[in-house]
This record gives C-alpha cells, structure tokens and sequence, in this order.
C-alpha cells in the first residue's frame, strides 16, 4: 500500500469520529486530532483500534502517547509496517 | 483486594452511590446489585404520584457496577498503580430500556468488557429484576486512569 493510500484510509477512519463542526476536508497532515480536529481522547482510542485492525498492526501506549497529528499517526503506521 | 474495597475505592457516596453489593468481579466483567430505595428525593418529581426510577439512574447505576466497578478492578491488576486514586470519566452510553423499575425494586447488574486498551474500558451492560426479566441493556464506556499525585 502507498504512503498516500495509507493517508486515504487514515482519513476514513478519522472521519467516522469527527465532531458535526468540522469536515473531512479539514484533516490534513498537520492537523492536530484533540486541538484541531476536536476529537476527544476517547474517540482517539478508537482511531487507534480502527487502525491496528485495519493495517493489522498492534500499538503500544508510547504509540498513542506521541499521536498528536495525523502524521505523527502516519509514521507510526509506517514505521509498524516496516517492521513487520 | 476483595470486592469490598473495590466497593469503598468507588468515587461515589449517598446520594449517589448506586452499588449495594458486588456477586462477581473478574477480568472480563462485573456482576452487582442495588435496591432502589423509595425514600430517594427523585422519585417525588419523576413522575408526579407516580414514582419510576428514571433512565438516566438506571444507565448511572448500570455504569457504577459495570463499568467503574471493573475500571477499578482493572487498575488494581496494573501493580504500580496500587494506592493510587482514580480519575474516572464517562465518555459514551447507547442503552436501551425495556421495563419500568419501581421502588423498591433490586436490581442486578451484569457487564461484559468489550475492551480495555489506552484507559479506555468498554462494556456491554445488562440490567434484570428480581424476576430475571431484563430492564435494560447497552453499550458504556469511560475513561479511567490512576492518578499518581492524589
């Protein structure tokens, strides 16, 4: 999968969880997911389940503590795909 | 750590404590009981003469049992986090409520964990009757995290 097919599918998930006021046309790479993207934290935790099962990966808590942009989100699944 | 210390780690007092006894906590769920007392003041206003214990309340106890009850379970596994006190927060509810509960009805509680991962515990949550008949049921979930400096 391309980097650029991975951000398409990051963006789907993230969209599922956006608050009514902001639309998936606002996600960009530099967005910030609490600040910006007015997601809340719980949420985020699904953003990052709706993740692992769908690039079949497993994050750790130090993963979800440096997600702050989508990314940050983005290198975190690359760099779990290379490993893997 | 028995379930009466969870029962007295619980944030919660009079007159919003909603867990009388906990039957069962493992890893994977909670099971608890509470009687809904007629004296409680709500049931003055809800509904005029005509006392149900409203939905909201039977969310709230179906979460103190399930949810918190397992939260503080849950936390107790993580040694380091032993004394430390928690911060709890509820973050989601989808319930469904199919039979009234009048005063001075008990009710028991029984919840499934869905997950826990990044402080996030989710539970399925059923509520029945003394009759066994199910008062209601859904999906709860919180945030729960010790916090080191209480």
């Amino acid at each position: 999968m391309s980097q650029e097919a991975r951000y398409q599918k990051l963006k789907e998930i993230v969209s599922i969880y956006l608050p009514e006021d902001v639309s998936v046309n606002d996600i960009t790479l530099k967005s910030y997911f609490l600040d910006e993207l007015n997601i809340n934290s719980a949420n985020l935790v699904d953003i990052v389940l709706d993740v692992e099962d769908e690039f079949d990966i497993l994050l750790e808590n130090d993963d979800m503590d440096g997600m702050k942009t989508v990314e940050d989100a983005l290198k975190i699944i690359d760099a779990k795909l290379t490993r893997s | 750590m028995n379930y009466k210390d969870i029962i007295t780690q619980l944030p919660y007092d009079q007159p919003f404590l909603f867990v009388d006894e906990l039957l069962e906590v493992t890893d994977d769920g909670a099971k608890g009981c509470y009687t809904f007392s007629p004296e409680a003041s709500f049931y003055q206003g809800h509904f005029k003469g005509h006392p149900v214990t409203p939905g909201v309340l039977l969310t709230e106890c179906c979460a103190q049992i399930g949810l918190v009850c397992l939260g503080l379970h849950l936390l107790q596994q993580e040694k380091s986090l032993r004394d430390a006190h928690p911060k709890i927060a509820l973050s989601s509810t989808d319930m469904e409520f199919l039979l009234p509960v009048f005063p001075p009805e008990k009710v028991i509680v029984s919840s499934k964990k869905v997950y826990y991962r990044f402080h996030k515990l989710k539970c399925t949550v059923q509520m029945h009757n003394e009759q066994q008949q199910l008062v209601c049921k859904g999906t709860i979930a919180g945030m729960l995290k010790a916090d080191d400096h209480g």
